[in-house]
């Protein structure tokens, strides 16, 4: 088993012709079982076409009905990125990973305001995606420095996920699944979201849960896991260094009013029982003493 | 993105938040001009920067004559002003807003933000109106009241008035407050705003409502539906080195340290900083070159970092994914020939074609320190940087 995604996924790209969606969807599909778990694209000008053998259809509700794919991904520019999310919303899938980055705010108060009720789950936006190594990425994760294993890792950051589990590769420890939930201050699953689905997973034995400064994710989680997790986490929070009022690069990555520093949020996760580390190049060593 | 405070007020009265009226003025010649224009017998006179605690600093006059509008405008345009939010080196003020007086009866706060939790944009106010809002929430968080408010159907009447009354303002003037907290929901919903405050909101001697101050920050990945407020930006209030990497698409920000660091992807670039500081030295900036960095980038980032006279030495580190590693070490052979590279350069690099970068770095010639992980990659950069006072000319 794994979270969110595996081997039988079935999977719908949007934006799978511009130049991004093209060239991630080579790759995802030439990673483990991607050729068949890539079954089609979506592109209302361009139906009937198709992407390297991948059919395209004109909406998400036809590409879903003609292929059975419930999940999407999605590529498409900044301006039409929550529009994208709102039309598989509205077509049932099951979850939408939005990779798209710079996706307006003000669109993802609306669109997060209309999934309210819906079944939809949204990783993102503005993420690397999601992977089960050795059965399917969805993203731009590069594939091959994961291997399958039994650790969860859940991340803000697209880098320094791949540092973590570079980290682990080291130690000899595969992952379960990676989650890039996405560094935007309005997104859809968060730390603590994806934190319950590996505690009800049986093949995940520990988490690395890996944060950034800026808004109280990653201190829900930890109060989360405190009262819930049956299994070891260690974080790391980056930013440290960070100045307030300075967005470091992701827009949610910012202290504002003297809230969000890593600091505090390294302060209640250790409440919390998370073991922390302040290096982050001892990440996985962390992880290793915890198992 | 940041606009003047006269600026911010222009777009609120275009959605009907009444404010004081004020002219903006470049000189002393338009500051008097503008008093007389304004008439009556009291004026503001404000300096306009990016940054608030203006009125401590020294930047904010009240004049009772057209005489003292002159001289205030004299001593302020021009100065630098120094603010618990400009740093100790402050910022010059260029720009000046000259305001007719207002009769303060009340002071409160009015703010506007995006809320994480929630994920809708939030409402608040206070009756503590001129203080700093943080200082509030931290002393007397029950003077801070919060309304959430629901993107379909927007801030209602009863909302808006149930709020001014917990703040205190007087039911004379309740009907101007709701038409207040409307104007502000629709400028920040409108405009797409990420911040706004009103600090301070009063009610004036008449029971008017105005906004004496504004703030208003802008989402930069939704400027492009707002070309008018894009207009509006004063590339005086920013830095400058922050300015030249935008035209890189690299994203930078000035720090204080001397290590400067350049790293793909804004938590690894984070992460490296930290471990930096954890190793007892301080980085210079922040630099994620993102993902598709080409050698131009590389190139362009290595002359950003050198620009800043206090960078003793130079931390990159890259984690290749879908960028291979041999790439990076490309760019950073042609950047550090290209620039007459002479302080120290270690470089860390892990992922796709490791190997055959390291390879690269070595046979280039270059003085290039190699690591093998980022704490090894942070020491090596501090021990060498703590070795070399100075750079040599």
């Amino acid at each position: 088993m794994s979270i969110l995604i595996d081997k039988n996924t079935r999977v719908m790209t949007q934006g799978i012709t511009g130049k991004t969606g093209a060239f991630h969807t080579r790759l995802c599909r030439d990673y483990a079982n991607g050729k068949a778990a890539f079954v089609a694209g979506v592109n209302p000008g361009k139906a009937g076409e198709n992407f390297e053998g991948i059919p395209i259809y004109g909406t998400v509700r036809e590409a879903k009905q003609q292929t059975g794919a419930t999940v999407s991904v999605i590529y498409v520019p900044p301006p039409f990125a929550a529009g994208a999310i709102d039309e598989a919303v509205d077509a049932g899938l099951d979850l939408v990973i939005c990779i798209t980055e710079g996706v307006p705010v003000r669109d993802m108060v609306a669109t997060r305001n209309r999934m309210r009720g819906k079944k939809t789950l949204l990783v993102g936006p503005n993420c690397p995606g999601v992977i089960t190594p050795d059965e399917i990425k969805i993203g731009i994760m590069p594939g091959h420095i994961h291997k399958k294993g039994r650790i969860g890792v859940v991340s803000r950051s697209g880098t320094l996920t791949y540092e973590a589990v570079g980290q682990l590769m080291d130690l000899g420890l595969g992952q379960s699944t990676c989650v890039g939930i996405g560094g935007d201050p309005v997104n859809g699953l968060k730390h603590v979201d994806v934190m319950r689905m590996f505690n009800d997973d049986p093949e995940t034995d520990a988490v690395i849960m890996v944060g950034e400064i800026g808004g109280d994710d990653e201190e829900t989680c930890a109060r989360w896991v405190k009262a819930n997790m049956k299994k070891p986490v260690v974080g790391f929070i980056a930013g440290v260094t960070a100045p307030p009022g300075k967005r470091m690069g992701h827009a949610g990555a910012i202290i504002s009013g003297g809230k969000g520093t890593a600091t505090e949020k390294l302060a209640v996760m250790e409440e919390c029982g998370i073991k922390v580390t302040r290096n982050p190049a001892e990440m996985a060593m962390l992880l290793k003493s915890v198992l | 993105m940041n606009v003047h405070e006269y600026q911010g007020k222009e777009i609120l009265r275009k959605f009907g938040v009444a404010t004081p009226r004020g002219v903006p003025c470049f000189s002393v010649a338009e500051a008097d001009a503008a008093a007389r224009q304004l008439g009556g017998k009291v004026w503001v006179v404000k300096a306009q920067i990016h940054a608030g605690g203006r009125g401590k600093g020294g930047g904010v006059k009240v004049a009772k004559s057209l005489q003292e509008v002159h001289d205030f405008a004299s001593k302020i345009l021009g100065m630098t002003l120094v603010t618990h939010q400009t740093g100790p080196q402050g910022r010059l003020v260029r720009r000046l807003l000259v305001e007719e007086g207002a009769d303060i009866r009340k002071e409160l706060y009015v703010g506007m933000v995006v809320d994480r939790g929630t994920q809708r944009v939030t409402l608040m106010a206070s009756s503590e109106g001129g203080m700093e809002i943080e200082e509030v929430a931290a002393t007397h968080p029950e003077k801070i009241h919060k309304v959430a408010i629901d993107p379909s159907a927007g801030l209602t009447d009863a909302q808006a008035d149930d709020v001014a009354r917990k703040i205190g303002v007087p039911e004379a003037s309740i009907a101007q407050a709701r038409k207040f907290m409307h104007g502000l929901y629709s400028a920040f919903v409108e405009c797409d705003a990420s911040l706004a405050e009103i600090n301070p909101l009063i009610i004036t001697g008449t029971g008017d409502v105005l906004a004496l101050d504004a703030k208003l920050n802008f989402d930069s990945n939704a400027l492009f539906r707002h070309p008018e407020i894009v207009a509006m930006r004063d590339l005086d209030e920013e830095d400058a080195a922050e300015i030249e990497a935008s035209k890189y698409d690299l994203s930078y920000i000035s720090l204080g340290g001397n290590i400067g660091c350049l790293v793909n992807g804004a938590g690894l670039a984070m992460a490296t900083m930290d471990t930096i500081k954890l190793f007892g030295a301080e980085p210079a900036n922040f630099l994620d070159v993102g993902g598709g960095a080409t050698t131009q980038k590389v190139t362009e980032a290595f002359k950003l970092m050198l620009k800043n006279p206090a960078v003793k030495g130079i931390l990159v580190n890259i984690f290749g994914g879908i960028m291979r590693c041999d790439t990076i070490a490309e760019g950073v052979i042609a950047a550090a020939k290209e620039v007459k590279l002479n302080v120290p350069l270690v470089v860390r690099m892990r992922g796709t074609n490791e190997e055959l970068g390291k390879k690269a770095l070595k046979d280039s010639g270059l003085p290039i320190i190699s690591a093998d992980n980022m704490a090894d990659a942070a020491k090596k950069i501090v021990a060498a940087v703590s070795g070399k006072q100075g750079r040599p000319s």
